[in-house]
């Protein structure tokens, strides 16, 4: 099947798509947008998290025919060609990142909290980014990139 | 691999009709998990996405009609304070990215034991509405679960909503698991005190093949406080009937040992968080009164 | 890589120029930007036109003769190109690390649940997925042997040629028959735990179209995976050549193959690149895991808390295949008794071959089993002699006078009773207040369990060690290459090396150090791959040490160039004092002589060094005494939880650590390896285990193999100290595994204290607190 969609705001089209393909693998593999990771398909560690519409989701979990006629906004929608967004910046210098995997999804979850709620208290960040497993870091400098990203974003 | 992708209620149960063994899909928070990882591979799959009745809600009489559609996420900040258990519930299920697109209807589909929106729907004997081309049913949900991961619904049904009294006191949901957050249930317990209609309601998820209430548990505890005319003067219940409360819910589980938990276990949580559910539930109870 | 060879579209590339910080500053690492951008090229992003898709069939039996197979099926669906079994391997139909004993693909037995038994190649991975499915292959079920007690008895079902017994490490430290006034006794079990790096094992293989293959992929050691590949495939080193694709972390679980050969298989049969990626359940069969463990030990010790003695029988269930079970036995062995003063030790080290999923390298590396032990026996010798359990360990403490049970003298700061000071002085975190209720913060967290109901507190201490490095004789190296030149009017220098990045930021060490030993400030990370000889693997905490090690010894050889060309052009000067700095030759009272962009001009100056710490000897098969380690690693934690003990749910609340990393090169990487090295360490403490059941994995998914999420790791509070080894390059020790070590026992520890309950298995389940 066909599967046509707006992914980062530009029109995409997807051809001989097989019915059973996750969303996550029509932008990886079809679209050319690897930057959602396929850590688990199946939900439980939020690497493949972007917009659908809007709403924060997991790639994995939709099916790539959902998506017919939607709107995707994925990792690599979030920079302004060279420039950073700001939550991506923080994670950068924060040592939010090791081996990064689960950094693009982090990034994604960073970026709708901090669009519902600006300053974030730990508490608030803990529960949001609770979906997103890390592997590596351990959280501590997670929480830091958050709290830096919001108090750049709240001061701009 | 068919892929059907109505655009409206009569055009979905159309479908249906004609694709029986099609499977419902709407967040994917189950059926993806399946597909993505080679369990199952079904004949055909219907995109419940886009039948915009089913992602409605609304007050039908004395009770809430909620389409099979309405995501974890809205349940919590839309009907939050009419539907405080299910709330709670809902904001125990997985993450933020499960809650805004996982939905009711589904997981009353998927009709796993361990489905977190069962045990508040039990509690608060709700009403399941199933529809076909021939019409439209609906049933107590303590019917609709027949067996593990199996439901009443027809092949040609589908679910489209389920009907809720909003609360009329104070509930509680709490759930073990083995991490604090993104837990699958190792058992849960659901809470509903209902003092227009006198009643405790109960939920167990689980704990048994299906998710089930505990009925003596209801009746023992509805009967201490119609005994000492507690509704009306809520006092301090007897710490023995409230442990005797907890005896009778772990008497109604059925538990097993699995890979999340043993069933020694999970009967022991079972009495500890209906112990607990039911003092906070009363301890709010006596504060408003 | 031939001319006119295909490159995947999207590949690996070199880490972005630029890194500016010298040697000791934090650093923001040099892939950061890609990464967050979503634009590193991981090993499962890889991509190139016409490529096909790999799948593999599983044995669905942990122990069973294959009495045939049929592919017809299979090659008959559609979009297949090909399907393989072991008639198929080119060369040698065995690898492994240590012994060669695992076949590339089964043949006459498979001998754990998931072994990979046939191969597809499809042009889509639902089509390859199916194609794998129908690969019919007959078993003649048989009884699978799951006990690793059993095992060990003769009439056993022998898994392997040489028997069921992979290695036995035996320890005879001073006397035999010494007696102690106080003596515990104990038994530990620590259950099988997953490394679950995120990155599933992943690559892409692309035949060169003369017989020869390219593969990228994740790997924690390429060149040990390149003499393996060839051998396997039948063909000589230089035509298997490897790229380092984005490493989607590691933790040992990349150190044997995986997907490697099947891969190259599949390409050099189709001509056509195959891509494999594995699905999370495949993961889990798909990788070794941490050994789980039996471990009996007795303490005996005097009135006033002096360890007498130490004995220990130590079981890991290395399951079907040996990987590196028999380096792993030997560390369990060798750091049984923990970093403890002990003149006198009986350790007997077993590793068997069971019916289990295979075992292997996980951070720690074998001293993470035996932590639990040692740390919970010193609590019990504490409580048996009414002492404090951190003062009893600084009583027992090692220092640079000590020795090792294996007779090894202990050198240079060995600073455990420091750091244990450290960490107990260190404030407690406040306890929760009561007047408003942060689900978040209590056992149970949002799932609503407790509003304060039963939660106690409690705190544990534990220390741990382990070496660096490679042991016991084997040849630990590492080779760099090392380029100067000057473009646009700057000096520019190349690292190359085949040091795996794997996320722990060697990639950012590597440019600190040339960087300040040519005092330039553009140094470009080359991509890690097989033109460069071996930097050996990205484990055993010895990357810094032995990668950074080559690298500073490749820049002191540009650096000689240097001063030659300079000294050659400049006419007689000495060249005394010189130092490279600010992209210039100073002289000794600073003053710039000249500048490197003049000085080079277009001349290239390019050097390889090798590095290589001292040598080491294999452990005495009778006695285990031996110089067999080079350098050894500390760390301590204290662990604060709060647990509901009625349900038996856990909070840890703060994890506080210190250690001694000998030199932080980078601190801001340093700070990353000790939280999140801590986190894996809560995660086996309290959550994480692969559940094995008569050989089948009951919970190979991220729904039930459980991972600490946020609302799970606490803060850590860190001390680093940086006393500096005066034998290593800046004085550097291994920093990546100790944080493994002793936060889980910290952890449990503290569960202990605060419910009074033995806990003698870990993870600790909520069942084991309340029943």
């Amino acid at each position: 099947m066909r599967i046509t969609c707006t992914v980062n705001g530009r029109p995409q089209v997807a051809d001989s798509v097989w019915a059973g393909e996750s969303l996550l693998y029509v932008l990886r593999e079809r679209l050319g947008l690897p930057g959602s990771k396929n850590a688990c398909e199946q939900g439980e560690c939020g690497s493949c998290s972007v917009y659908l519409d809007g709403t924060l989701v997991c790639a994995c979990l939709v099916l790539g025919g959902q998506a017919d006629g939607r709107e995707i906004v994925t990792v690599e929608g979030l920079s302004n060609g060279d420039s950073l967004h700001p939550v991506q910046q923080a994670f950068v210098e924060a040592g939010a990142v090791q081996c990064g995997f689960c950094t693009p999804g982090l990034v994604v979850a960073t970026h709708d909290l901090l669009r519902r709620v600006p300053r974030p208290s730990d508490a608030q960040i803990r529960e949001a980014l609770a979906g997103n497993i890390c592997r590596c870091t351990g959280y501590a400098k997670i929480i830091d990139a958050v709290h830096l990203a919001a108090g750049r974003m709240g001061a701009a | 691999m068919e892929f059907l992708q109505p655009t409206s209620w009569p055009e979905a149960l159309t479908m249906k009709a004609a694709h029986p063994e099609a499977m419902p899909i709407a967040g994917g928070t189950d059926v993806m998990v399946e597909v993505n990882l080679d369990r199952h591979r079904p004949a055909a799959i219907i995109d419940l996405t886009r039948v915009a009745e089913l992602t409605e809600w609304g007050g039908e009489g004395d009770l809430l009609r909620i389409g099979s559609g309405v995501t974890y996420a809205r349940i919590i900040d839309e009907l939050g304070d009419r539907l405080p258990g299910l709330a709670m519930a809902s904001r125990t299920v997985g993450s933020p990215q499960i809650r805004n697109r996982g939905t009711v209807g589904g997981n009353l589909g998927s009709a796993s034991p361990a489905g977190d929106a069962h045990p508040p729907l039990l509690a608060m004997d709700a009403l399941v509405e199933l529809a076909s081309v021939h019409g439209s049913r609906r049933l107590p949900v303590s019917e609709f679960f027949i067996g593990p991961k199996r439901n009443a619904a027809r092949p040609e049904e589908l679910i489209a909503a389920f009907l809720i009294h909003p609360a009329s006191g104070p509930q509680q949901f709490s759930k073990v698991g083995t991490r604090n957050a993104m837990v699958i249930a190792v058992c849960s317990f659901a809470l509903a005190l209902d003092p227009k209609r006198r009643r405790i309601g109960t939920g167990i998820g689980s704990a048994a093949p299906t998710p089930v209430t505990a009925a003596d548990a209801e009746r023992f505890m509805a009967g201490v406080l119609e005994e000492a005319g507690l509704w009306e003067r809520p006092s301090e219940v007897d710490a023995s009937a409230i442990a005797r409360f907890g005896e009778l819910v772990a008497a109604a589980a059925r538990p097993i040992d699995d890979v999340r938990g043993t069933a020694a276990y999970r009967r022991h949580a079972l009495s500890v968080l209906a112990r607990r559910s039911f003092t906070w539930a009363w301890l709010e109870y006596q504060r408003s009164a | 890589m031939t001319a006119g060879a295909v490159l995947p579209t999207r590949q690996p590339q070199a880490a972005a120029a630029s890194v500016t910080g010298r040697v000791g500053e934090s650093v923001r690492r040099p892939d950061g930007v890609l990464k967050v951008r979503g634009d590193f090229p991981y090993s499962s992003d890889l991509w190139v036109e016409g490529m096909l898709w790999g799948a593999t069939s599983r044995s669905p039996h942990p122990y069973a003769r294959i009495v045939s197979i049929d592919t017809s099926e299979a090659l008959a669906s559609p979009g297949v190109r090909a399907v393989l079994t072991h008639e198929d391997v080119p060369g040698r139909k065995l690898y492994g690390l240590e012994i060669p004993d695992q076949p590339v693909l089964a043949f006459d037995v498979v001998r754990y649940w998931g072994e990979a038994v046939a191969l597809v190649a499809a042009d889509h991975p639902e089509q390859a997925r199916r194609a794998a499915r129908k690969v019919r292959v007959e078993y003649e079920v048989r009884k699978p042997l799951t006990d690793p007690e059993e095992a060990l008895t003769p009439e056993a079902t022998r898994l392997h040629p040489g028997g069921n017994v992979t290695r036995h490490v035996t320890i005879r430290h001073g006397d035999q028959d010494a007696r102690a006034d106080v003596v515990v006794r104990g038994e530990y079990e620590i259950g099988m735990q997953d490394q679950a790096p995120l990155g599933p094992e992943s690559g892409l293989a692309i035949p060169d179209g003369e017989g020869g293959v390219d593969l990228y992929v994740a790997t924690q050691w390429l060149h040990v995976d390149q003499d393996q590949l060839a051998g396997c495939l039948g063909l000589a080193p230089d035509q298997v050549r490897l790229t380092l694709a984005g490493v989607g972390g590691a933790f040992g679980s990349r150190e044997d193959l995986s997907m490697q050969a099947h891969a190259c298989m599949l390409a050099l049969r189709t001509g056509r690149p195959v891509k494999i990626v594995y699905s999370r359940p495949e993961s889990f069969v798909g990788h070794v895991h941490r050994h789980p463990g039996r471990l009996r030990y007795e303490h005996g010790a005097t009135r006033d808390g002096k360890l007498v003695y130490v004995k220990a029988r130590i079981l890991l269930d290395g399951g079907a295949y040996a990987s590196s079970s028999t380096a792993v036995i030997a560390n369990a062995s060798c750091f049984a008794v923990g970093p403890y003063q002990c003149p006198n030790a009986t350790i007997d080290g077993w590793v068997v071959y069971t019916n289990n999923p295979p075992c292997g390298a996980m951070r720690g590396f074998g001293s993470v089993q035996n932590c639990y032990a040692h740390e919970a026996q010193m609590d019990k010798l504490a409580a048996a002699l009414g002492m404090d359990p951190v003062a009893i360990r600084m009583r027992n403490a090692m220092d640079g006078s000590s020795r090792l049970i294996t007779g090894q003298a202990m050198e240079g700061p060995i600073p455990v009773a420091e750091l244990l000071r450290r960490v107990q002085e260190m404030p407690l975190p406040p306890v929760a207040g009561a007047d408003h209720l942060d689900l978040t913060a209590l056992p149970g967290g949002v799932s609503n369990t407790t509003h304060g109901e039963s939660v106690r507190r409690g705190v544990g201490y534990a220390v741990g060690f382990k070496n660096v490095g490679y042991s016991e004789g084997f040849d630990d190296y590492s080779t760099a290459r090392v380029t100067l030149a000057a473009a646009g009017g700057r000096p520019r220098a190349e690292v190359h090396t085949a040091g795996a990045e794997v996320g722990q930021g060697l990639v950012t060490v590597q440019a600190q150090i040339a960087g300040t030993e040519l005092g330039v400030r553009d140094v470009t990370v080359l991509n890690a791959d097989t033109r460069v000889g071996s930097a050996g693997s990205s484990s055993a905490s010895r990357q810094t040490y032995i990668t950074g090690g080559a690298v500073k010894a490749a820049c002191e050889a540009v650096r000689e160039r240097i001063f030659a060309l300079a000294q050659s052009e400049l006419g007689s000067r000495s060249g005394a004092g010189w130092r490279l700095e600010r992209e210039a030759i100073v002289s000794a009272d600073g003053e710039v002589i000249v500048t490197l962009a003049t000085l080079l001009g277009e001349e290239v100056i390019e050097e390889t060094r090798e590095f290589r710490p001292r040598r080491t000897n294999r452990l005495d098969p009778k006695t285990g005494q031996a110089d067999a380690h080079m350098q050894y690693a500390f760390a301590a934690h204290r662990a604060v939880v709060d647990v509901d003990t009625e349900l038996g749910l856990v909070k840890v609340v703060e994890l506080a650590t210190a250690q001694d990393v000998g030199k932080a090169i980078n601190p801001l990487a340093v700070e990353g390896q000790l939280e999140g090295g801590a986190a894996q360490g809560l995660g086996l403490a309290v959550m994480e285990e692969v559940q094995v059941k008569d050989g089948v994995i009951r919970n190979p998914s991220f729904t039930d193999y459980l991972l600490p999420t946020i609302l799970d790791m606490p803060p850590v509070r860190m001390d680093v100290l940086e006393l500096g080894d005066p034998r290593s390059p800046y004085g550097v020790k291994g920093v990546g595994e100790p944080p493994t070590i002793s936060s889980g026992p910290a952890i449990v520890a503290a569960i202990r204290a605060a419910t009074g309950r033995p806990l003698a298995r870990v993870p600790v389940r909520p069942h084991d607190i309340v029943t």
